[in-house]
């Protein structure tokens, strides 16, 4: 998934990350084709630098803030955002829809929640605001439902043109990452389609783990195979120059 | 939104008990820094020992002193954007267990919208117009209003001002009438404080009035925004504070696993090992340990620039 997201991020622009997936998406590009790839994060950093086997847990602590061009606050991060600046932010999920809606809030209802998440963070803010945002997540039947229980991070709402009746007119969603596919959604009705596969995954296999009707793209290939050079970088990312251990990408 | 009497007072070091004693019950307290960088542990300790009740608490990023408080019966109301541990300990259990079972509230706002709250609070303004959280669930579970452009017409989120009645902040470094200057990353504690009624500052250094002179263009908060200044070296441990020290994250391991073990009830046996089995954050600091601190120490200055 890592690095299918990262080949998304083209050279010279800004990407808003987040700790985990995104991080090493963008880490991934920046030492392969996107060398002045700029890393934001919201912790009030800006341009960072990632130290290999001790990346950060968290967007503000000084492992996030290793090698930044620049440190300012919370407010102001999130302000350069909505100015138009961030070309492309990532976003992981508890629930997404057809729609791309997001619930990062709570399973059940806010009233009677059966298990209340931790909640947006920046993840509303990221998806108002950025120019073009990627979601990233495993494929399975729990996460890609009918209609997500919240709309923590709005989508494409309702479809069509719903997201920019809401007032959201900056903003589009890019792609969705999963260990199964590559999808995006469709431009009239919004609706998520499935533009290419994994390696070896199959159509059926996506849809049985999707819980929703998914709209299948014209051309629908598969995704080269990570290459050696970018599977040495992403572990070397991770784990550090020292050990190189086996794991899953 | 009124300040009270005191700030302009020439030395307003005082211990930490003595400035939890300026929280009342009821109160709505901000906690500057964030998740687990410069939060004001020492602050946050004394407002624990101090066992007030009916809190709101609200902050940019919320940690583990929310399941602190709701264990100690503080806390009513938590008003942030995320609640956690941290992302390698997964859901915070005892947050879970008091709002899920509806004995404290969790508004939840955006991380953007809680930042602009607190920028609005510190404008002097009632509301801020912005282009986030439009459209989505929690916009309407807090019933946010929109505004439309006088000139253009253009839809807004109307993000109403937050002014705490107390801010708790914590800084590398501050004279004893409260100018005060923090190293690195800012989170929100120049608006949290500037919007609050009362604002209490730890301080890992106090130093004289020349040498913020010396460096007048780190200061955060001017004097006439404080009202008191606690001198608390380590004092945000076990979290980090850029430059001088990393997070303790053993310690966040062992808190965890008690949960594990104990349950909800995890978090008062935290309390009362930590807090209120210590005189004072100094001796919760020597528990710890000087080897722990160094360690510590020394994994900050290989991550500073050279």
């Amino acid at each position: 998934m890592a690095i299918t997201a990262g080949r998304l991020l083209a050279d010279g622009k800004v990407v808003f990350a987040g700790v985990g997936m995104p991080l090493l998406a963008a880490g991934l590009a920046r030492r392969t084709h996107a060398p002045r790839l700029t890393i934001v994060l919201e912790g009030g950093i800006i341009g960072t630098s990632l130290l290999p086997g001790k990346l950060p847990i968290s967007t503000n602590e000084m492992r996030a803030a290793y090698g930044a061009q620049m440190l300012t606050d919370i407010t102001d991060i999130f302000l350069y955002a909505q100015r138009g600046y961030f070309d492309y932010g990532f976003l992981g999920a508890a629930q997404v829809d057809m729609y791309g809606n997001i619930n990062t809030s709570v399973i059940g209802s806010m009233a009677h929640p059966r298990v209340r998440l931790p909640g947006t963070g920046g993840a509303n803010d990221i998806i108002s605001l950025c120019n073009e945002v990627f979601i990233v997540t495993q494929h399975e039947p729990r996460r890609f439902v009918e209609r997500v229980d919240f709309v923590t991070s709005p989508g494409y709402l309702s479809g069509g043109d719903s997201r920019a009746r809401a007032g959201l007119t900056g903003g589009s969603l890019g792609a969705v990452v999963t260990d199964l596919a590559l999808l995006d959604f469709e431009p009239s009705s919004r609706r998520m389609r499935l533009r290419a596969l994994q390696a070896g995954v199959t159509v059926a296999q996506v849809r049985a783990q999707t819980g929703f009707e998914l709209l299948i793209g014209e051309d629908v290939g598969e995704l080269p195979p990570p290459s050696a050079e970018e599977v040495a970088i992403y572990r070397e990312l991770r784990d550090g120059p020292a050990r190189v251990a086996a794991g899953a990408l | 939104m009124d300040k009270p009497a005191g700030r302009a007072a020439a030395d307003k070091r005082m211990t930490a008990e003595q400035a939890a004693a300026l929280v009342r019950d009821g109160d709505h307290v901000a906690i500057g820094g964030t998740l687990y960088s410069r939060t004001p542990m020492a602050l946050v300790f004394a407002l624990l020992r101090a066992r007030r009740r009916h809190l709101t608490v609200s902050r940019s990023l919320a940690c583990y002193e929310i399941e602190l408080f709701l264990s100690v019966g503080a806390l009513d109301r938590v008003v942030t954007s995320w609640v956690g541990i941290g992302l390698p300990w997964g859901l915070a259990p005892i947050f879970r267990h008091y709002v899920e079972r509806g004995e404290a509230g969790y508004d939840e706002w955006s991380h953007l919208a809680m930042g602009l709250r607190y920028k609005a609070g510190a404008m002097g303004v009632p509301f801020l117009p912005t282009l986030t959280m439009l459209g989505s669930d929690l916009a309407a579970t807090l019933d946010l209003q929109t505004v439309s452009c006088p000139y253009t017409g253009q839809r807004l989120a109307a993000v109403p001002a937050l002014n705490p009645d107390v801010a708790l902040i914590h800084a590398h470094r501050a004279d004893m009438s409260g100018n005060v200057q923090v190293d690195g990353y800012r989170h929100m504690d120049v608006d949290i404080a500037r919007a609050a009624r009362t604002v209490i500052v730890s301080a890992e250094q106090i130093v004289t009035p020349e040498q913020i002179a010396a460096r007048a263009d780190q200061t955060m908060l001017p004097h006439f925004t404080v009202d008191a200044v606690v001198e608390a070296p380590h004092g945000a441990y076990p979290n980090e504070c850029y430059g001088l020290y990393g997070p303790d994250l053993e310690h966040f391991d062992a808190y965890v696993a008690s949960i594990r073990e104990h349950g909800p009830a995890a978090g008062l046996r935290y309390v009362q090992q930590n807090v209120d089995a210590h005189a004072d954050f100094a001796a919760f600091l020597a528990a710890a340990g000087p080897a722990k601190l160094a360690a510590l120490e020394a994994e900050a200055r290989e991550l500073m620039p050279t």
